[in-house]
């Protein structure tokens, strides 16, 4: 793609860079700081609130501390709950990011590399599964997972959350998959590599991108998953960060300033994540629409 | 590499062979291949876990629904009370679901008709090259990333009589237009769409980024130098090339839209958001399904649910679907 556009503008090369000087660039600007400002502005009222004191919030709520107090902060940092629920949101995060991509994987590479019967109808399911959100199976979901004895373990939030996650996997890894030219495939197996081999030499190496975006995308939906845990945890030792966050913010309502600081810290790693792997999130989007 | 091009002569007949494989005989390709025991078990064990982990978690628990959605059950024990439609009906009849079901309505419509061209517009202008483009695409997408319970928390303390947005118009002598958001029922759903709208355009403006980066640069440079202006260029050739990313995030939206939970369970609790006038068919299910104990009912309306979303995808992917697989493969042959 970069070689194909620098060869394609270097023709127009005199025409494009007199065009964007002129009257469009400080108008561009201004609406993209303007945009900036309103996605930015809700984050920055939580970030700024939890440095400020109750009594400051109450009097002026749209204000900035007249001194910054990190004591919010540091109660929420220092108290065993926020750590305990940030273990279990890592738990689950991690386990449905692992079990996504893997299984994910697998399936996929069996319905882009292999022909058989049914390839089609299975497929079909998956990108079917699609259109069914959780909302729509959450009670059923409940029942099940209950009559299994997962209640009140992260196992039974993972679990349905890998089979929820597994539709979108599979439709942005199967175009990944197949892209792979079928030339290697030939190659390799003339060097005396066979299929499996070609998995985890060809296969996993050249889908990286693909794999990333699945990833990422699974990590971030299961740190902020909240609907599946309402209902499957209900004892608060096994709480998630959301859940969590709710239970504290209807718990100290009077302390507004702490339940902001708690918000904030809650969000940063999903946060922190989503901006070392941005990029790449954007390129697998890419590789998915163009396939 | 090497020993692709040097066995070139062997292998070219193989990628013709395998692109028919694929579509019209595997029996074929398997048996000219040798593929037999040893590949199907490959294959078993390759799908399965998530085949099975796919069918028990997800279609499973929705043919649960529809199966309980005909008995009164308390959600303990077998449910053993059939009651037929009975609970359909009560859906049906109520109008505290109408209510819910036209507030969906109305979330589709504004999410559409607010997010697209908003998003539409960021995303063109954030398509050409300017500094601080890569940046400016991670900020749009935060708010999307952010969690749900963070977004209502927030937004909730921000919005109350006593919080963040009365007080910067106090501050900039709006004060007259401090009002209730989110109790106000005139206000209420205008709020919860500018919430989600502040959430998921970013989603929206990524999707569209990828689709124009899709779009060969050739035809707005030739476009360019016939004289074309920059938005004559946008409305002939890229608009119409992004279609189908634009009906696909369309599709997306309308979905999202119907089952919308989370943000109104947060920001109204199961309350106060069906007199604030922005309870939703999911936040009508948990409050008379779970929190009620009738677990019967509950899938009753989680079939209802079901069916209205699966009508709407259906018929979108009938008619706006369908010209893109259409115009896909014309589309698809003039890129290339």
């Amino acid at each position: 793609m970069t070689a194909v556009t620098s060869t394609a503008v270097r023709p127009a090369a005199p025409q494009r860079p007199r065009r964007r000087i002129t009257w469009s660039k400080p108008v561009i600007y201004f609406i993209a700081l303007i945009l900036v400002a309103a996605m930015l502005a809700p984050v920055a009222y939580i970030v700024i609130g939890g440095f400020r004191t109750n009594s400051e919030i109450s009097q002026d709520p749209a204000g900035l501390p007249t001194v910054w107090h990190v004591s919010n902060y540091l109660d929420v940092l220092s108290s065993e709950v926020f750590w305990r629920e940030a273990g279990n949101s890592v738990i689950a995060a991690v386990a449905t990011t692992l079990l996504v991509v893997v299984l994910g994987l697998m399936a996929s590479f069996a319905l882009a590399r292999y022909s058989f019967r049914g390839r089609g109808l299975i497929y079909t399911l998956f990108t079917a599964g699609l259109m069914f959100p959780i909302t729509v199976a959450i009670t059923p979901l409940y029942i099940l997972v209950r009559s299994l004895g997962l209640m009140n373990s992260l196992a039974g939030v993972i679990i349905p959350q890998v089979a929820f996650a597994l539709p979108m996997t599979i439709v942005i890894l199967v175009p990944f998959l197949q892209a792979i030219p079928a030339e290697l495939q030939e190659a390799a197996s003339i060097d005396g590599c066979g299929r499996l081999g070609f998995f985890w030499r060809m296969v996993l190496p050249l889908s990286r991108p693909g794999v990333v975006t699945v990833g990422i995308l699974a990590f971030i939906a299961s740190w902020n998953s909240y609907m599946l845990p309402l209902f499957i945890l209900n004892d608060d030792t096994s709480f998630t960060l959301p859940l969590g966050v709710q239970a504290f913010s209807s718990q100290y309502s009077m302390d507004t300033a702490k339940v902001l600081a708690f918000v904030s810290l809650s969000m940063l790693p999903a946060l922190i994540f989503f901006s070392i792997f941005e990029r790449r999130i954007v390129g697998g989007l890419t590789g998915a629409v163009k396939g | 590499m090497a020993s692709v091009t040097m066995k070139a002569t062997r292998v070219d007949a193989a990628p013709a062979d395998r692109a028919d494989g694929e579509n019209t005989s595997p029996s074929a390709r398997r048996r000219r291949r040798g593929i037999g025991w040893a590949a199907r078990i490959e294959l078993i064990v390759l799908i399965a876990p998530a085949l099975v982990v796919f069918l028990a978690f997800v279609i499973f628990p929705v043919a649960m629904a529809a199966y309980y959605g005909f008995f009164s059950w308390n959600g303990y024990g077998p449910a053993t009370d059939f009651v037929g439609l009975r609970n359909y009906v009560t859906i049906f009849t109520d109008p505290t679901f109408h209510d819910a079901l036209w507030h969906n309505g109305v979330i589709v419509v504004l999410s559409l008709v607010i997010q697209g061209p908003v998003a539409l517009g960021l995303a063109l202008l954030l398509n050409r090259k300017m500094r601080g483009q890569s940046l400016i695409r991670v900020l749009i997408f935060i708010p999307y990333v952010i969690a749900e319970v963070v977004v209502g928390i927030g937004w909730s303390l921000m919005l109350q009589t006593e919080g963040g947005l009365n007080g910067l118009l106090e501050k900039v002598g709006l004060g007259s237009l401090a009002s209730d958001w989110l109790a106000d029922p005139k206000l209420a759903i205008w709020s919860l769409v500018g919430i989600l709208t502040w959430k998921y355009v970013g989603f929206a403006v990524i999707l569209f980024l990828a689709g124009l980066q899709g779009i060969p640069e050739e035809l707005s440079e030739a476009a360019a130098i016939d004289g074309a202006s920059f938005w004559q260029v946008q409305r002939h050739i890229v608009l119409p090339l992004l279609g189908p990313t634009i009906r696909i995030w369309a599709f997306l939206s309308i979905i999202g839209s119907l089952q919308l939970f989370d943000l109104v369970y947060i920001i109204w609790g199961q309350y106060v958001a069906s007199t604030a006038g922005t309870s939703t068919m999911a936040t009508y299910m948990v409050v008379n399904g779970r929190n009620a104990g009738s677990y019967g009912y509950g899938n009753a309306v989680a079939v209802v649910m079901f069916v209205i979303s699966l009508v709407i995808a259906l018929l979108y992917q009938r008619f706006v679907l369908r010209r893109d697989t259409e115009g896909a493969l014309t589309g698809g042959k003039k890129s290339r």
